[in-house]
């Protein structure tokens, strides 16, 4: 618990380009995965736009900090387990960008084979567990991850993210009982990023600091700045060596900020262009790491490198995910139940 | 380079919009993020961003537009864009109609005989088919609330704990919305998890989890993510505990695809069903029956003995009319067949055992033999199992039928406590026969 004081200090205090922390390897690979998330997400909705996305779309430009400095903590054979606001964490987890962005579009290269949507995208071999789309469910069902690394005595942990509106959800506290009770190894994450929809935290939720969710259980938790990917990275070391030293589940409130509408119909009038622009212009987690990366000595051609890369990338999958072709008819009635 | 901007789509169903207002003007320079014009939608008012960066060269729907169609080039980026050209949504192609049927069951196999038998009541079958599963694979569990040092709130995991163990017979807190979701998680993951209801009134608590992620992930996820779990306990009324711990949930789960729902009235049924069940790789509702628990009932003693899911039970032949019934009205049903046999009327009795798949061949067969059917439920009418057994009736053998297809169910009231007023609102052998003489 020393480590994880420490880390709460560090969270709360450090400024975003203050030049310790991360090393340049590790924050180049950070600043890369942040960076394909944002332009993934900025694609998306592009699509969106010309109507080749349909349904619900919710994008997650301004909190990649989060997904992308826990999965660095992360080890092969941890579980994954979010909400609708999906994409980011399924590519932070080495899905690939085509398969996510098939899914959206709606064809057969999808994750789901086009059967899922923005929503509901999972991968076995990525041990990412979706992707769901009735707010606070994943949090018992990421409970029942940990539940069976548990019961199978592996040293696995499962991380299980939710939004700040999920997290009055009576589930949410039902899960938090059990995997105290149960001594699960379940990292809870919750992702405030100061809105569910419309409802800000202060008109939802009676209690202002989301970290001691967990207390009444005994909860070990950290308020981290959800905006800088070191903050994120080292509380999530806390949090995973936690985890696997048996001593049961940890909660992880991260301060964060979405840039972009609750989903692409959202008008936004709850809060002021101003409020995002501030966030944006001083906190943005991207800006960060590149400032950082150029203060560690990185010249400007290896960071256009890398954004030519990920430009590269985002670029294939969405061609991909417009000449993949629609799902055959007859999946309509496969998978529904498993044969056998 | 230069880049159209097209007419956004802003929401799911928007086709058109009104493009009001312009906050850039030709040679501002945009950049990514930038608010750039207001467009009236379907459902309010939003603001559009720059997606690429450029200088704004040329508007080129005016403001206050309307009937502005969505991909509609309405400006250009020009010289300075850094982006390149946004792809062109290709015109929309409208699917080919194709009318899709949904797969025809295979042949049902016929049932093996299994040879020895004796008594056993439909507690101990429910019990030893899951310590029977329990040995053959270290991956099932059992959780619910009193389940190991309580052995069972009706005593159904008596001598589960001692013989497996806390960590395989697991004591859950009153949480039937938490621990549902974590046994579906842990299902996910490979696991293979008994959940027991107190009863499966309380599992409406759960229900999210049952239906939105137990039933329905697989095929989300394009058959990736499996959900092996049995959710069970007793299910419809007791005996005077009032309406809330009373209700019938037969149709509300038969009704969904991605479950199994089986329903046993026997001994055999219970014990066969059950170890099929937990070794079924897909979530099932097992709905037992409280009353039933202390029936005795013989049951096969082989070892391997286990009853096929989907497939009813003739349990009497008959010639005359057909009763369809599950789970406890399989006994008034037969009942029922007793009291018409005395007045010459030979009945049929089908024992469904499983509702989803509905095991409808067998069913057909009968009718088309008796000509007339009646079907029997505890639960309420509307929307009910009989109305869905005698629709399908009603499509595959609507010509071998003499008279209209009748149905015996629960009154449509919340059960009442008064013992009098139960047993009128609970279907009676005396209503079946009443039912039967009016389809002569
Ligand atoms: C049980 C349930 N209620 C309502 C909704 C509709 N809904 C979808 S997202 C959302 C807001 C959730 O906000 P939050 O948990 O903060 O997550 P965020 O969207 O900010 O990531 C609501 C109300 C839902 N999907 N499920
Ligand atoms: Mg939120």
């Amino acid at each position: 618990m020393a480590q994880a004081a420490e880390t709460r200090k560090r969270g709360k205090t450090r400024l975003t380009n203050e030049p310790e922390g991360l090393d340049r390897d590790h924050l180049l690979r950070a600043y890369r995965d942040m960076l394909l998330i944002r332009r993934f997400e900025e694609k998306a909705g592009q699509l969106y736009g010309m109507g080749l996305i349909g349904g619900f779309c919710h994008l997650y430009i301004g909190q990649e900090a989060v997904v992308v400095g826990i999965q660095m903590a992360l080890g092969e054979g941890d579980q994954i387990i979010t909400s609708y606001r999906d994409h980011g964490h399924m590519l932070a987890t080495g899905m690939e960008a085509r398969g996510v962005m098939a899914e959206l579009t709606g064809r057969s290269g999808g994750y789901s084979r086009g059967k899922g949507g923005s929503m509901h995208m999972f991968s076995k071999e990525r041990n990412f567990f979706g992707g769901h789309g009735i707010v606070g469910a994943q949090v018992s069902l990421g409970t029942g991850l940990a539940f069976s690394n548990a019961y199978r005595s592996t040293d696995r942990v499962c991380v299980t993210y939710f939004g700040d509106g999920a997290s009055n959800q009576g589930q949410v506290f039902e899960s938090f009982n059990l995997a105290a009770l149960l001594k699960l190894p379940c990292i809870y994450v919750i992702e405030n990023n100061k809105y569910g929809m419309g409802t800000s935290v202060e008109r939802s939720t009676a209690s202002h600091d989301l970290s001691k969710n967990g207390a009444p259980w005994g909860i070990a938790s950290l308020q981290v700045d959800g905006m800088d990917v070191d903050a994120v990275k080292h509380a999530a070391d806390a949090a995973v060596a936690h985890c696997r030293a048996g001593k049961g589940p940890f909660l992880l409130e991260m301060k964060t900020y979405r840039y972009r509408g609750h989903s692409m119909s959202d008008p936004g009038r709850y809060r002021s262009r101003e409020e995002i622009q501030k966030m944006r212009s001083e906190r943005d987690c991207i800006e960060g790491a590149r400032h950082r990366l150029e203060t560690l000595g990185m010249d400007e051609a290896e960071i256009k490198r890398i954004d030519e890369d990920v430009k590269r990338i985002v670029q294939d999958a969405a061609d991909f995910a417009q000449t993949s072709p629609e799902p055959d008819a007859a999946e309509l009635w496969t998978d529904i139940l498993v044969e056998g | 380079m230069a880049t159209e901007i097209l007419m956004p789509a802003l929401s799911p169903t928007m086709t058109e919009g009104k493009l009001s207002r312009w906050l850039k003007s030709v040679g501002d320079m945009v950049r990514a993020g930038d608010v750039i014009a207001e467009i009236e939608t379907d459902k309010a008012t939003m603001e559009v961003e720059a997606v690429d960066e450029g200088v704004l060269s040329a508007i080129l729907v005016p403001e206050g537009a309307e009937g502005v169609a969505v991909n509609t080039p309405i400006a250009v980026l020009g010289e300075g864009a850094t982006a390149s050209a946004a792809p062109r949504a290709a015109a929309p192609v409208a699917p080919a109609p194709v009318a899709v049927a949904a797969p025809v069951a295979a042949a049902p196999v016929a049932e093996k005989a299994w040879r020895a038998s004796a008594p056993l009541t439909v507690r101990e079958a429910l019990r030893d088919a899951m310590a029977a599963e329990m040995r053959a694979n270290g991956d099932v569990f059992l959780i619910g609330e009193e389940v190991a040092q309580y052995q069972g709130a009706y005593k159904v995991s008596q001598g589960l704990l001692d013989e497996f163990g806390a960590r395989r017979v697991i004591d859950s807190p009153i949480t039937e919305h938490g621990f549902t979701g974590m046994a579906v998680g842990a299902a996910m993951n490979g696991l293979r998890p008994i959940v027991e209801f107190m009863t499966f009134n309380f599992a409406m608590q759960a229900i999210d989890q049952i239906i939105n992620s137990a039933a329905k992930t697989l095929y989300m996820s394009g058959g990736q993510m499996g959900c092996p779990i049995v959710f069970r306990g007793p299910n419809g009324a007791a005996s005077r505990v009032g309406a809330q711990h009373s209700q019938c949930y037969a149709s509300w789960y038969a009704h969904c695809p991605g479950l199994k729902v089986v329903a046993p009235w026997s001994s055999a049924d219970a014990k066969g069903l059950l170890r099929s069940a937990i070794r079924d790789p897909n979530p099932i509702i097992f709905l037992e029956n409280e009353i039933l628990y202390g029936q005795t009932f013989d049951c096969p003693t082989d070892p391997d003995f286990t009853l096929p899911i989907g497939k009813a039970k003739i349990e009497r032949e008959g010639t005359d009319v057909t009763l369809v019934a599950f789970s406890i009205m399989v006994g008034v049903a037969l009942k029922a067949a007793d009291a018409l046999a005395e007045q010459g009327i030979s009945a049929e009795v089908i024992n469904l055992r499983t509702l989803r798949p509905l095991d409808i061949d067998t069913v057909v067969a009968s009718v088309k033999k008796t000509s007339r059917v009646v079907t029997l439920e505890e639960g309420w009418p509307f929307a009910g199992i009989g109305a869905e057994i005698n629709m399908q009736i009603v499509e595959s053998c609507f010509d071998w039928l003499d008279a209209p297809p009748g149905r015996v169910h629960g009154l449509d009231v919340p059960l009442p406590y008064a013992a009098n007023l139960e047993k009128l609102a609970l279907p009676q052998p005396d209503w079946v026969v009443a039912a039967v003489r009016k389809l002569f």
